[in-house]
């Protein structure tokens, strides 16, 4: 693709600024100054990676603790019993109640993260643009304990409207079925998930159009497309990766999001087929509900650890799965610019 | 690739209106406003003749009425190019507002309600012997708690975040650098209850410690530690790197060169970085749920003993699930609410102030 640079880009890839500086002064690390500076450095550096493997080495252990002395299957066991005397617990409900509530979160939050998105890069007066960005950079930071009260005194008994009209209309698919009660239950745990990411994924969906190139843009416009033409055809082909990338990172908070679940959902170990009435749980909510009972005796709290180490795992793997998207976006926006 | 594309679609699509004048028939400028409010008045009134309760479904009927007048209406009067053109922008619009009025009504709640009990008492006294039911009590030892815990965290987490930031801009390139700034990706990634967990299964069932202020802390400086790396690597990178020679030209020692000539150019934005880490560790509630423990009573020593934390306040206060709990519930939340707002105001203040002066 980037044929028509090819004599310039070969074997000397732009260096960065940093290899260059250090090249320079490689030969002569002999100052004690130096070593004892770059030994810290590089030592403080290891420390991050120790961290790292005794974090995945603890929760391994103390997990393996756990699921030696279970009595149920750890995959399939609807029950949550660890500090019983044979111990009996199963993540089932709790892997269901994550993937459910995240999926709504997404399913919400990412159409409407990008449209916000859209409307600070593209659509929004000028002037407007620049406050909005940086009250939209605020938002992100507020703490997700302050959603989770929100989310249980406010908007708690403001769904329970719609769910009884989502109930009248849509019972027959039976997931979208709703008895009445306070709805805490995992959709209201979605829709609050959702408007707790929304900050940032479109934070970094902004970024990326941002970048998206100008001159196609203005080349588009100048032969009469209108706005939404120009949007098709130059921002979201170039921001698709970022889209995906900027929902994985949304997904990953949302999977391990605690408090905001712990507070509005009612939890119970079974598995609704209704999603707007109360029960379920999360990992991290399960963690959460049942850490102060399982302090007590038993293995409760390895088994919560063992839960714990499926979370880490996962987040992990989506992470990871956002990075890959994004480092590879890069080469390609470089081989563009 | 793209540009054939580009150049085609305009021309095909528009043969009627050259016909008759130059200038196709466009909707007045105050088209969108109106028919907005023309939306949110039907919606309204869809909602009061209904009987609709929840004003969430009043909105929502009247967005999409917005969306489908604005269509329809420019489907008559533009063509179906601009339609489909003013349907975007509807939908984006409504994506917007759809956004802003949970997060406005977040604000507003937090205000209205904390402002009840906030106040000199609410933050001088802590909850010992305060009966749960019973007004009164304050938050000053979970202020207490939030302040320790984090400044021990960021005494962990930001020398250590500043050296590997340093060792991955200045010195790195080879595969431990490497390696280093992956993890760094992965560790930003992790939930806080995990954090929270190691350190449980690190600190407290292997090494025996009880829970206290600074198990706590080591959970939050891992979740602050990515986030210093983060934030300093990008702004050490923005060092030019002419200042680098120049200083390593007269002779200056690399880590002398380092110390005096990069870090002070680049330290507006590293305090920046690290007060925006300061400001979402703050708000962690999961690790001191394990760690910590909480407590009614005012304890100044972190390394000892059960400590009480602002965001873990709040969560006790709601699970105690009576009048006077949520009002103190909300005025913890407003204060850790103005708490990390200041935080980041005065961070952004800094990064403005000590913006690029070679940018000039």
């Amino acid at each position: 693709m980037s044929t028509d640079t090819a004599p310039a880009s070969p074997p000397p890839p732009p260096p960065s600024p940093s290899k260059s500086a250090g090249s320079i002064s490689s030969g002569q690390d002999t100052r004690p100054g130096d070593r004892v500076f770059a030994g810290l450095a590089r030592g403080s550096g290891i420390i991050l990676l120790v961290v790292m493997a005794a974090i995945a080495a603890f929760l391994a252990w103390q997990a393996t603790t756990a699921l030696t002395e279970n009595e149920g299957n750890f995959l399939t066991t609807f029950e949550w019993d660890a500090n019983a005397d044979p111990p009996v617990f199963g993540i089932a409900v709790l892997a269901f109640g994550t993937i459910v509530s995240s999926v709504i979160a997404m399913v919400i939050a990412v159409p409407i993260a990008v449209g916000i998105a859209l409307f600070i890069s593209h659509y929004a007066p000028r002037k407007l643009a620049a406050p909005l960005a940086w009250a939209v950079d605020l938002l992100a930071a507020v703490p997700s304990i302050v959603y989770g009260l929100w989310g249980a005194l406010f908007l708690v008994p403001h769904v329970t409207g719609l769910y009884e009209w989502m109930d009248d209309y849509f019972a027959w698919t039976g997931i979208l079925e709703y008895n009445g009660g306070a709805a805490r239950s995992l959709f209201t745990v979605g829709i609050l998930l959702a408007i707790m990411i929304l900050p940032i994924v479109s934070n970094v969906c902004r970024e990326v159009f941002k970048q998206s190139p100008k001159m196609q843009e203005e080349a588009a416009l100048a032969l009469g497309a209108t706005r939404w033409e120009v949007i098709k055809m130059s921002v979201l082909p170039f921001g698709r990766s970022g889209i995906i990338s900027a929902s994985m990172l949304g997904l990953g908070r949302a999977l391990g999001e605690t408090m905001a679940v712990a507070t509005v959902l009612s939890p119970s170990f079974l598995i609704e087929p209704s999603l707007l009435d109360p029960g379920g749980g999360t990992f991290a909510q399960n963690i959460a509900a049942s850490f102060k009972e399982a302090s007590a005796a038993g293995i409760g709290r390895e088994a919560l650890i063992a839960s714990g180490l499926v979370l880490f795992v996962i987040t992990l793997l989506v992470n990871g799965l956002a990075r890959l998207i994004i480092a590879r976006r890069k080469e390609y926006s470089g081989a563009n610019a | 690739m793209t540009d054939v594309v580009l150049d085609k679609a305009p021309v095909n699509d528009t043969p009627p209106p050259p016909s008759s004048t130059l200038r196709q028939p466009r909707l007045p400028r105050w088209a969108p406003l109106g028919i907005g409010a023309l939306s949110a008045a039907l919606g309204s009134g869809v909602g009061l003749v209904a009987g609709l309760e929840s004003r969430i479904q009043w909105g929502l009927i009247a967005a999409l009425l917005y969306v489908v007048i604005n269509y329809t209406l420019a489907t008559l009067v533009e063509g179906s190019r601009q339609a489909k053109d003013r349907l975007a922008t509807s939908v984006v619009w409504v994506c917007f507002l759809a956004a802003v009025v949970p997060l406005v009504s977040l604000i507003w709640e937090t205000v209205v309600r904390g402002s009840k009990v906030m106040g000199v008492d609410f933050l001088t006294h802590s909850m010992n012997g305060v009966i749960t039911l019973q007004e009164g009590g304050g938050a000053y030892h979970a202020l207490i708690g939030t302040v320790e815990q984090v400044a021990i965290a960021s005494i962990i987490a930001a020398p250590l975040g500043l050296l590997t930031a340093i060792y991955l801009v200045e010195y790195g390139g080879g595969k431990l650098a490497k390696a280093v700034t992956f993890f760094v990706d992965v560790m930003t990634g992790i939930p806080s209850i995990v954090a929270g967990l190691f350190v449980l299964a690190f600190w407290i069932l292997y090494l025996g410690f009880d829970y206290s202020g600074f198990a706590g802390a080591m959970a939050l400086a891992i979740l602050m530690l990515p986030i210093v790396v983060r934030s300093t690597e990008e702004m050490l990178k923005l060092v030019p790197n002419e200042l680098r020679e120049a200083s390593l030209a007269l002779g200056v020692p690399k880590w002398l060169t380092i110390l005096r000539v990069v870090l002070p150019t680049a330290i507006g934005g590293i305090t920046t970085g690290i007060m925006l880490a300061i400001a979402r560790i703050a708000g962690e509630t999961a690790p001191i749920l394990l760690l910590v423990f909480g407590s009614p009573s005012i304890n100044n020593n972190p390394m000892e003993g059960a400590q009480s934390s602002l965001p873990y306040y709040v969560y006790e206060q709601w699970k105690l699930g009576n009048t006077a709990s949520f009002d103190r519930a909300w005025a913890a939340a407003l204060l850790l609410i103005i708490f990390v707002m200041v935080l980041n105001l005065v961070a952004r203040a800094i990064a403005s102030w000590k913006a690029p002066k070679s940018g000039r």
